[in-house]
């Protein structure tokens, strides 16, 4: 333990989720009277984080070098940042890493029955990494959506929630303890409402923001629940502390768990409970079906909660609470070669990627791609590979935001507001030159193609599944790199090779493009909303402003074309990372500086000690042969499969019968490929994708549709029932008693008063005739 | 217990000025329709300035005692005293009532139910208040009984009088019922007072007398006293199975009424349990924990599929009262300090969060005049505001934190885990998890009420009638799709004016004013909860004093 | 003294007071009823005072006459406002407290 230097930034890292928070109210009242109708406050507040995360970050590592300056490692900060790249191997041997203390401070914000909680901020490794990387993702995505989104007609409330869903993420990354962890990860599920839910009037699409809102708080009963059972069992070890930390510290929590004083009971139900909850933020099986779903919402905010927010909430809270995992679930304990979260990991990596395989729309393939990905996430968490999967979140996030980006922008400027890769896309290589040069970099690294980032982060995390003796999920990692290799190259190939079809074509479907706008593509198109609803406009008045509409920025051109500088680039910046990020941690080359400064010492008090693979090439083969022979497997399929379709599309080779049999025929390169692809992939993305896409819509989805259903028609049988008939009948009964019993006297209120009188002196002689029998 | 007997003219004052207005009111003919708004809203502003004051006055060091103490003679025959005080536990409360009887008059500037005659409805609402506020300071069990009842009536004719078709149902079912429970209720003050007697003549019906002079009572005599006043608070509440009187009387009684009811009168019956029933009786409270647990968990589920068979979206608020105050008693049944503040919290949000649906839905009702949920959808396209500040509730509702309702239910789960000890633990576990299941079905029926009435298109029934959601700057995004934006906006805004005549308005002037101190309320409440814990704080460890730490 | 006359004078005002109330539709009729049966317990109580010598009867038949004068006030005011609505004091004809 080593009391190291800190910093300004560090000492103020709460402003960084603080600004864009109150920016938020910012842009809810004075938003729609800006001049740019609040997109510069969202943006401005996005900036300042990143600039105090970037603080943040340096003064982290010079905390870091400070500290493990003893360890050997005397760098400044600034010069380790210029030799990030250099090679450690030298002193990697006896690389002794020292416990750095993480920055704490907080506040009490509540005290109630003898429980304080305080709001604070707890900047270590992790957390830092993170706010990095959403602060900074947040900024390229508010830009882009400058661009994307502009003229929509909830353009203010979009800025408002994007920015209050960074801060969300925000403050659950730095959380000092598990309510502020809540509050962060509510936040978050509130804003992904807003924002999956943007374009309510569609009736699908707030069905999707409900079903990913409700989906998530079925997961959230376990946060709940964890909370509270890990809670009382932390409190009476804090109290033993005697440091003023509570049990819902996560400090406390982490000690506690490590220190063997806690049941075992407690520890495993805290920890399974708190998984569910990761389960569903993080989009595992089987509460993995409102992502896809959720890409009802606009692009960039598909792309940020599937990056770097949101969905890797539940990894986060998972990598942040380690300790507690690491023994409530036996993670990485000798001769147990399965646990929970590697084994749903591993069942996650496999289910999505083969769904990946039958979608035609882009988003949806990305969606189950990033599904499949937190599996990995997961999975080496589970096998006790916390560094590469922590690793893996970080270029994870810039590859697959740079995904997201790029359909946005193919969207926005190549298929004219389509996602359907096999309607709309299709030879838009030479079209979008920039954006295809994105995408080709990020699918290389999600591919995990050798010296792009993801395979330093895949890879490790494989490795570690073999080193730690978990065969199975060794096994399951490597079938994951080929499926992702082939999913995304089918991707690619409909996107930007092959021909141009529909919208990519330059074509337009619907009458209403007689206004130069746009086409009701589907649920997903950003702007169809905008003149599907209802205009209430009067006729008279609707048509100036939609002829206004037609001579707009990019309504002009409407071929496909290259998206404007906005939009592209965001898109350079991401390539650029998802192709270096993963140098800060390059195992070939001994290149460690991610662990340095992320990994917490495994001191065995507040980190648990774990295994670490060395890299060796040999055992990287299988896994470089699988990518290269998902890549090439999927190509030729892809060039077979799609390619003859394209065609046929255009009419005329099925319109001319010996055109058609002598053109399918060459296409099909003497359908020597369709042999192989009826036999081998017609089985994978045939039968086997449908009956777990089968699996996925009738058994799973339909299990949490039915639940609803089910609830709500025994909700209404109880209420007909029991509520009405046997609980409110007893009450109603009674009341017709009384009513009986005043209805049986009702005669003798006739309204005469000389009745009334009489009947008063009758009762009055009969009270003094009793009065003089009883006295005498 | 101490008693700190400063300024102890105040709460009189607090409690009783409204009584003021009313004997002005009485004098006015009720033709003068205006003055007595402006007498009604003048006396409200008086009443919560002076609860203003109080605040001020309390002693926030020392919430755990009686402060403003007065002890008077009042009815010497029956032992009884006019003994008033207040602290930590029930000020919020006291000051809660204040507030929303000020809104609610606001509110009905504009917006008095039919058969009118504002004269005597105002009238009624400001003796509602005086019940009210008197339930919260009183500190003498048949004073308690006394405000308790008084609070009945004026609610008994807002429904009766100024309520939807089926009032006469409503409004006697709703007074039956609570008699009903309020003459148990009574019984088991006396049944107390005579047991007291017993061994200590000189015994009172103050209530910190009776809790210092209950030990000696023996345990099946406090679990049968109990019983009485459990059923005359659970009523209240009111817990299942004694809640079917409370969607009848919400959905009848007018906005007005709806509101105070869900805001106050059901926190009379959990102000009970806090303020009488456990302190005094300690160990019968620990015999029937685990039964006011079960019964809470089963109302927090049970409530919540009651929601979700509703058609009706007032009905379906009202219900939902049923599963939120299931969470107030989880919290209360814990017998910790955690769960009793995590009950008060919960009151007070509930108060405020439930309120402001209710007066959401009543605002619906007057511009759309129904509320059932198949026939109202697209609310957000035609009223944007008045859809996202029912948003807002909703998921204030349904417990997001940051807001006030999560604070009410968080606790109040958490303490589950850790009932007072000689509570099963198990037991408390499972209720633990099943109140956790219970969040979800919130969200459950909050967020598809919200999705069917706010999101989507208007019905063709309602299409035409508003103007069209935007409000002037929003006007222009649904033209200018891109660019061109000037002309758009004159477009727009001239559109707008052609419509400003037409039925269905977005959120009124007097509507923002009345509801704006509750969404304040609500967020800081949320984000700053210290504000409310810190001063129940000391009070509940004072009540828990007999249960000892944890 | 004998009392015997003064309570026998007090039963026969008081019964035809009874059968008056009783009796007569007249509202007003039934009002003068009331006073004589009023006036009958006057009596009575002056003739008890005078038997036991104290003050306490003459107290109440002070109160009991002042009180009268207040009811007969008020019951008249009451009559000559339902004359004006319904032109009638019959009280078999007014019955709108029919239960």
């Amino acid at each position: 333990m080593l009391a190291a230097e800190t910093g300004w930034f560090l000492d103020h890292a709460y402003l960084i989720p603080l600004i864009p928070a109150i920016s938020f109210a910012l842009i809810i009242f004075f938003g729609k009277k800006m001049p740019m109708k609040g997109s510069e406050i969202g943006l401005a507040s996005m900036a300042a984080s990143c600039v105090l995360a970037m603080g943040v970050a340096y003064q982290w590592i010079q905390r870091v070098d400070s500290g493990s300056g003893e360890g050997g490692h005397a760098v400044s900060a600034f010069g380790s940042i210029g030799r990030a790249f250099r090679f450690a191997g030298a002193e990697g041997g006896e690389h002794v890493a020292a416990y750095v203390e993480p920055v704490i401070h907080k506040f009490v914000w509540w005290q109630s029955g003898g429980v304080e909680i305080g709001l604070g901020q707890r900047i270590d490794g992790l957390a830092v990494m993170l706010l990095l990387l959403v602060a900074f993702i947040s900024t390229l995505v508010q830009i882009f959506s400058l661009e994307y989104l502009r003229g929509d007609r909830r353009y203010t409330h979009f800025f408002a929630a994007l920015t209050l869903f960074s801060a969300g993420m925000l403050t659950m990354v730095l959380a000092e303890n598990m309510v502020q962890v809540i509050l962060g990860w509510e936040i978050m599920g509130l804003c992904s409402f807003m924002l999956i839910g943007h374009w309510w009037e569609e009736a699908a699409n707030s069905r999707s923001a409900l079903k990913a809102f409700f989906t998530v708080r079925v997961g959230d009963i376990g946060l709940l629940v964890g909370t509270g059972v890990i809670f009382f069992g932390a409190s009476a070890y804090a109290t033993k502390l005697g440091d003023g930390s509570s049990g819902f510290s996560i400090d406390t929590i982490n000690q506690w768990a490590l220190s063997g004083t806690g049941s075992k009971t407690v520890l495993l139900w805290g920890s399974v409970a708190l998984f569910i909850a990761c389960i569903g933020k993080s989009g595992q099986f089987p509460l993995h079906t409102w992502l896809p779903d959720a890409m009802a919402g606009p692009t960039p905010v598909s792309s940020l909660l599937h990056s770097s927010t949101m969905v890797v909430a539940g990894v986060f809270l998972v990598a942040r609470l380690y300790p507690l995992f690491h023994t409530g679930l036996d993670i990485n304990v000798a001769g147990q070669h399965f646990n929970l979260i590697a084994v749903i990991g591993g069942i996650t990596i496999i289910i999505a990627a083969v769904l990946a395989f039958v979608q035609n729309d882009i988003k949806k393939v990305l969606a189950y791609s990033t599904v499949s990905q937190l599996g990995y996430m997961m999975m080496g968490l589970g096998v006790g590979a916390w560094t590469p999967a922590v690793f893996h979140i970080f270029t994870h996030a810039f590859f697959k935001c740079c995904l997201f980006l790029c359909a946005g922008s193919v969207s926005h400027s190549g298929s004219h507001h389509s996602f359907d890769m096999k309607k709309d896309m299709g030879g838009l290589r030479k079209k979008m030159p920039i954006t295809f040069a994105c995408w080709m970099v990020a699918s290389a690294a999600l591919a995990g193609v050798p010296f792009f980032s993801g395979f330093f982060s895949k890879d490790e995390i494989i490795d570690y599944a073999d080193h730690n003796g978990y065969t199975v999920f060794f096994i399951v990692g490597l079938v994951g790199a080929f499926l992702t290799t082939a999913y995304i190259t089918r991707a690619t190939y409909l996107t930007f090779f092959g021909q141009a079809r529909g919208a990519a074509a330059g074509e337009h479907h619907d009458a209403i493009d007689a206004h130069g706008d746009i086409v009701d593509h589907g649920v997903h198109d950003a702007h169809a909303v905008d003149v599907t609803a209802p205009d209430p406009l009067p006729d008279h008045e609707q048509t100036p402003v939609l002829a206004m509409a037609h001579d707009d920025a990019h309504g002009a051109d409407h071929g496909p074309h290259e998206s404007p500088l906005l939009i592209t680039v965001p898109l350079m910046v991401l390539a650029f990372l998802a192709l270096v990020a993963g140098y800060l941690n390059a195992a070939p080359w001994k290149i460690e500086k991610f662990t340095e400064w992320v990994a917490a010492a495994g001191d065995g008090v507040h980190f648990p000690e774990l295994a670490h693979a060395e890299f060796e090439w040999i055992k990287a083969v299988p896994s470089i042969v699988l990518v290269a022979l998902g890549f090439l497997v999927s190509l030729g399929i892809c060039k077979a499969l799609y390619g003859e379709k394209n065609n046929a599309l255009k009419g005329i080779t099925t319109r001319v019968a010996p055109l058609r049999w002598g053109y399918n025929f060459l296409w099909n390169k003497y359908y020597l490929d369709a042999l192989y692809e009826k036999v081998i992939v017609a089985f994978v993305s045939g039968p086997l994708a449908r009956a777990a896409y089968w699996f996925n819509q009738n058994v799973l989805d339909r299990t949490v549709n039915e639940a609803g259903i089910g609830a709500r028609k025994f909700g209404g049988w109880i209420y007909r029932n029991i509520d009405q008939r046997v609980v409110d009948g007893a009450v109603n009964t009674s009341g017709a008693a009384a009513r009986g019993t005043g209805s049986a006297l009702q005669p003798t209120s006739s309204g005469k008063v000389n009745q009334y009188g009489a009947l008063l002196f009758g009762a009055a002689a009969i009270g003094a005739l009793v009065l003089v029998i009883v006295n005498t | 217990m101490d008693f700190i007997t400063n300024d102890n003219w105040l709460l009189t004052v607090g409690t009783f000025l409204p009584l003021a207005g009313v004997l002005v009111m009485m004098f006015i003919p009720r033709g003068n329709e205006l003055l007595h708004k402006q007498i009604a809203v003048l006396t409200a502003v008086a009443t919560l300035g002076v609860g203003i004051f109080t605040l001020f006055q309390f002693n926030f060091n020392k919430a755990g005692s009686l402060q403003f103490w007065v002890d008077a003679e009042w009815i010497p025959v029956i032992k009884s005293g006019y003994t008033i005080g207040l602290d930590g536990m029930s000020l919020p409360l006291y000051i809660l009532s204040m507030i929303v009887t000020l809104f609610v008059m606001i509110y009905s500037w504009d917006h008095i139910p039919n058969p009118g005659n504002p004269k005597a409805f105002l009238m009624l609402m400001l003796v509602l208040q005086v019940g009210m506020a008197g339930t919260f300071v009183a500190q003498d069990l048949i004073l308690f009984f006394v405000f308790f009842e008084l609070v009945l009536l004026p609610m008994y004719f807002m429904i009766g009088v100024w309520g939807g078709e089926q009032r006469q149902y409503a409004s006697l079912k709703f007074f039956l019922y609570t008699m009903f429970g309020s003459a148990l209720m009574l019984v088991a003050f006396l049944a107390l007072f005579w047991q007291v007697q017993k061994t200590n003549p000189d015994a009172v019906f103050s209530i910190p007398y009776l809790i210092g002079h209950s030990g000696d009572l023996s345990r099946p005599v406090q679990i049968w006293i109990f019983s009485g006043m459990f059923i005359g608070f659970a009523v209240k509440v009111p817990m299942f199975p004694f809640h079917t009187w409370l969607p009848d009387a919400h959905t009848q009684a007018p906005t007005q009424g709806s509101v105070i009811l869900a805001a106050i009168l059901l926190k009379l019956g959990t102000y009970g349990f806090i303020r009488i029933a456990i302190p005094i009786l300690p160990v019968a409270a620990k015999a029937w924990a685990p039964y006011i647990g079960g019964l809470a968990v089963i109302g927090i589920i049970y409530g919540a599929l009651g929601c979700l068979a509703q058609t009706d979206m007032k009905r379906l608020i009202a219900f939902s009262s049923v599963a939120h105050m299931g969470f107030v008693m989880l919290g209360i049944s814990t017998l910790t300090p955690l769960g009793f503040n995590a009950a008060i919290f919960g009151m007070v949000a509930h108060g405020l969060i439930t309120g402001m649906l209710f007066f959401v839905s009543g605002s619906v009702k007057d511009r759309y005049h129904t509320l059932e949920i198949k026939r109202l959808s697209g609310i957000l396209k035609q009223m944007p505001k008045m859809g996202w500040i029912m948003g807002f509730c909703a998921m204030a509702s349904l417990g997001l934190p940051g807001l006030a309702g999560f604070w009410g239910e968080f606790p109040a789960i958490v303490s589950a885990y850790s009932p007072a000890a000689g509570l099963s633990q198990p037991l408390f576990r499972v209720y633990m998890v099943i109140a956790s299941v219970g969040t979800v079905l919130a969200a459950g029926y909050l967020l598809w009420l919200f999705q069917r009435v706010a999101f989507g298109e208007p019905t063709a029934e309602f299409a035409g009638l508003g103007a069209d959601g935007d409000d002037p700057h929003g006007a222009s995004a649904h033209g200018a799709v891109h660019g061109g934006a000037h002309v758009t906006h004159a477009v727009g805004a001239a559109v707008n004016d052609d419509h400003e005549h037409e039925a269905i308005h977005d959120v009124k002037i007097s509507e923002w004013i009345a509801w704006a101190p509750f969404l304040v309320g609500i967020v800081v409440l949320g984000v700053y909860p210290q504000l409310l814990f810190r001063i129940l704080d000391p009070a509940t460890q004072v009540a828990l004093q007999a249960f000892g730490k944890g | 003294m004998l009392i015997n006359q003064f309570l026998l004078l007090a039963a026969v005002l008081f019964c035809i007071g009874v059968y008056g109330v009783i009796a007569r539709k007249n509202a007003v009729m039934v009002l003068m009823s009331v006073e004589l049966i009023l006036n009958a317990v006057n009596l009575n109580l002056l003739a008890f005072a005078l038997l036991h010598g104290g003050p306490d009867g003459h107290t109440f038949a002070l109160y009991v006459i002042a009180i009268a004068a207040a009811e007969v006030g008020v019951g008249l005011g009451l009559i000559l406002l339902i004359f004006r609505n319904k032109r009638t004091i019959a009280l078999d004809e007014l019955s709108e407290m029919k239960g």
